[in-house]
């Protein structure tokens, strides 16, 4: 066992430090960047003028082809990138989704000289992707959607609601899977398109959350003309097509939240309980010692996976416990913190508040991390199933017409 | 990256995984919690021959120098059978405890004897209730007579001599080495938790014993500690993944309202749960082995991070695969308790979850303030 990268590794991960050293500023631990409101005009540009000079670098899908700007390289050198790039505060959060599973979903299915049109400007940041899935009826149960494509001779014309889409108003194109034939089972009615999100018809309102912030939105349909050239996989394989583009969001990489165990340990040094330091306090150390626990926990399972990956192996359904692990312990470890601050633990201003305000901004964000992505109980669903070989749930909607499967009022 | 196990180890782990289902099955395990006798002798006999018991005891003191990496994969199978041996009384703790304070006459005396098999070592640390602490030792040796009582001893009516962790004449703390043979010297068997591992009471009357080495104070007993725990803590990884597999078989098998139990989110999230306190374990306990094997200066802090993660696990798992059985978990004829009562035996033996998660913070104070 070590922790050694191969000298190909090695040779990679110098480069990515020079480049990074070279052109970005190194984070700040002491006053973390947090992604709080939406992205403003500076902060898009930012991040498009970022994504530009890391594809030229040739730091930009790695992992892909090399006739679409890629290295072709082994997923590992993705993951060593991601690293260091984590040591940098570099603009994020425009081409996360579009790189990460709308492109490649293009590549298992678009024809090749759509990919020819459609892939070096989403890499080199000029056009922007948004994954069009969620609906009001179909969150953990995606298959359950209702925005429905009627067929029009060459074209097919959409209506209905999408819900959740994350940078849909800042974005070029989307993919889209809808429902095209309601008379089969729920799985075997959909259709999966990619379409432009200048077309007249589709109508984008920001969903203002509970923290405040509004990070996601509601895009609306109505007599949505998308070309049937445009359609990515065969009439009714949707599905199949939707878990191309879920399988690429496994592959993520574990983000780091803040606050983390450190800060909780920073600021239970500063705060005083029972007139000691809250630090010296037997219940505030036993939590601490659990949450770092875990915390090293994912970090070498993370580093079991890197091996894996390393050696060629890919990585399965056993990474959905990064996610789960993690969004409950961000948002425990917000809670805790706002406990140990008493009284005050309610004030957010950034001047008065302990920790510039971390605590209490993640408190209120941290709920959509147990949701968005695989909520916690579909992500035990998968572990159950996929990882421990359990049953999968006995489903009334299997077998009957999706438009026979009864619905709730909402 | 290269944080597994070599391929050799993974095929040691195999054929120790395959040795430990036919001659440590639930049977003999049975047979030491229920019966008179302190070990599975049979079994130890088998494992002495196959060199585990000096696994991690370099060649020059007769041990199969698989390093600490192979001890690791060994202790792991040795959870999953739940195997009474007191493996980790002489194989991590006695073993251990030579190797980092004993003199070279004493390895050289010592160590092959444990990996042979013809001596059974035990650690000698508790003297009652309470977690390891210098203040707690207050058993004292005066010219080379130890007197005093230490208990719970694990595997003390197996050993054949004890590491007395006492005070000597200037009060400092120390290892003794006491032949537990003497006259001078009682055992009582204790009745525990779990029986299927051997505890007992020893008392010495002016027990003649030898200091082992020279070093002195409680540092020492500290890195003992430290060194056992992540071995104790594949045990306990081992253990953990035994119980989850007897659950997810028996939600399988088992049908109510019509249909396998293990079909209900009720028990799928509950094992998913358990599946990730398992893996977070070991991953944790993989860095443990890491730090053994390269004897590194984070060893300590990875040593208490595998512990209170293996620590959680296998209670977890223990205590929801009798929740997963329902009644028939709760019977003496099934297994389940077999695992629970491991779980705690496990959990206490080095000190208990408390003071690992004090000792724990106190060493990332120490990190971040170096």
């Amino acid at each position: 066992m070590d922790f050694n990268d191969t000298p190909e590794e090695a040779a990679f991960r110098a480069e990515a430090r020079a480049f990074l050293a070279a052109n970005a500023e190194p984070k700040s631990r002491a006053r973390p960047v947090l992604r709080l409101g939406d992205l403003g005009a500076d902060a898009v540009q930012r991040c498009k003028e970022w994504q530009a000079m890391k594809c030229d670098a040739g730091f930009a899908g790695l992992t892909w082809p090399s006739r679409f700007g890629g290295r072709e390289a082994s997923p590992i050198l993705q993951v060593i990138y991601q690293q260091e790039e984590d040591n940098y505060a570099v603009p994020r959060g425009l081409f996360e989704i579009g790189l990460g599973m709308c492109i490649p979903t293009m590549m298992a299915y678009a024809q090749p000289e759509q990919l020819d049109r459609y892939v070096r400007p989403a890499l080199r940041g000029e056009e922007v992707w948004c994954q069009l899935f969620s609906e009001p009826a179909g969150g953990s149960d995606l298959a359950a959607l209702r925005t429905r494509a009627e067929r029009d001779g060459d074209h097919w014309i959409i209506n209905g609601q999408k819900i959740w889409t994350s940078g849909a108003h800042l974005s070029d194109f989307g993919i889209i899977v809808v429902r095209t034939d309601p008379n089969v089972p729920k799985h075997e009615g959909l259709t999966f398109f990619f379409l432009d999100m200048q077309s007249p018809g589709i109508e984008i309102r920001p969903i203002h959350q509970m923290s405040g912030a509004s990070h996601f939105n509601e895009v609306f349909f109505t007599d949505v003309r998308v070309p049937d050239a445009q359609r990515l996989g065969a009439v009714g394989q949707g599905w199949k097509v939707s878990l191309t583009t879920l399988m690429n969001e496994r592959l993520a990489v574990g983000e780091v939240h803040r606050p983390d165990v450190e800060d909780l340990l920073e600021l239970s040094r500063t705060l005083t309980l029972d007139g000691v330091a809250a630090i010296r306090n037997g219940a505030v150390r036993e939590r601490i010692a659990e949450w770092y626990a875990r915390t090293q926990g994912l970090k070498f399972t993370r580093f079991r996976s890197m091996t894996a990956l390393s050696r060629g192996q890919t990585p399965g359904p056993e990474n959905s416990i990064h996610k789960l692990v993690n969004a409950s312990k961000l948002q425990d470890i917000a809670s805790y913190g706002l406990d140990l601050m008493g009284m005050a633990g309610l004030v957010m201003n950034d001047d008065s508040a302990e920790a510039y305000g971390m605590f209490q901004q993640a408190l209120l964000s941290s709920p959509s991390a147990r949701i968005a992505g695989g909520s916690d109980e579909i992500l035990r669903n998968i572990i159950a199933e996929r990882v421990l070989g359990l049953p999968a749930d006995i489903r009334v909607d299997k077998n009957r017409p999706f438009s026979q499967v009864p619905t709730g009022s909402r | 990256m290269n944080f597994d196990f070599s391929d050799d180890l993974k095929q040691l782990r195999d054929q120790a995984r395959r040795f430990l289902s036919e001659r440590s099955p639930a049977k003999i395990v049975r047979q030491v919690l229920e019966g008179d006798e302190p070990h599975a002798a049979n079994l130890w006999d088998a494992m002495a021959e196959m060199g585990w018991l000096g696994a991690a005891i370099p060649e020059q003191f007769g041990g199969a120098g698989l390093g600490y990496e192979g001890l690791c994969v060994l202790a792991e199978e040795l959870g999953r059978a739940l195997a009474p041996v007191p493996f980790a009384s002489s194989a991590y703790l006695a073993t251990e405890a030579l190797l980092l304070a004993g003199s070279d006459a004493q390895k050289r005396r010592l160590l092959p004897k444990l990996a042979d098999g013809s001596a059974i070592g035990c650690l000698a640390l508790a003297e009652g209730t309470g977690n390891p602490d210098p203040d707690g030792v207050r058993i004292r040796s005066v010219g080379g007579e130890l007197s005093g009582s230490k208990w719970p001893v694990m595997d003390g009516t197996a050993a054949d001599f004890a590491i007395v962790v006492a005070r000597d004449e200037r009060g400092e703390i120390a290892l003794l080495l006491a032949d537990l043979t003497e006259a001078t010297v009682s055992r009582r068997i204790l009745s525990t938790v779990d029986p299927s591992r051997n505890h007992a009471r020893i008392d010495f009357a002016a027990s003649e014993v030898e200091k082992l080495g020279s070093q002195t104070g409680w540092p020492v007993v500290q890195r003992l500690l430290e060194r056992a725990a992540i071995l104790v803590a594949f045990e306990q990884v081992g253990g953990a993944d035994a119980a989850l597999e007897m659950a997810r078989n028996f939600a399988l098998e088992r049908y109510a309202f019509g249909r396998p139990i293990g079909s209900f989110q009720a028990i799928k999230h509950k094992l998913a749960d358990v599946y990730v306190a398992i893996e977070l374990a070991r991953s944790n306990a993989y860095y443990g082995a890491w730090a053994l094997a390269s004897d590194a200066a984070e060893l300590p802090l990875a040593a208490a991070t595998a512990r209170v993660s293996a620590t959680e696990a296998f209670h977890l798992a223990s205590k929801e695969n009798i929740q997963t059985h329902g009644g028939i978990g709760f019977t003496w004829d099934v297994d389940c308790h077999l695992y629970y009562r491991r779980s705690k035996q496990l959990a206490l033996a080095l000190g208990g979850p408390p003071w690992w998660k004090n000792r724990l913070v106190e060493l990332i104070e120490m990190r971040n303030a170096a």
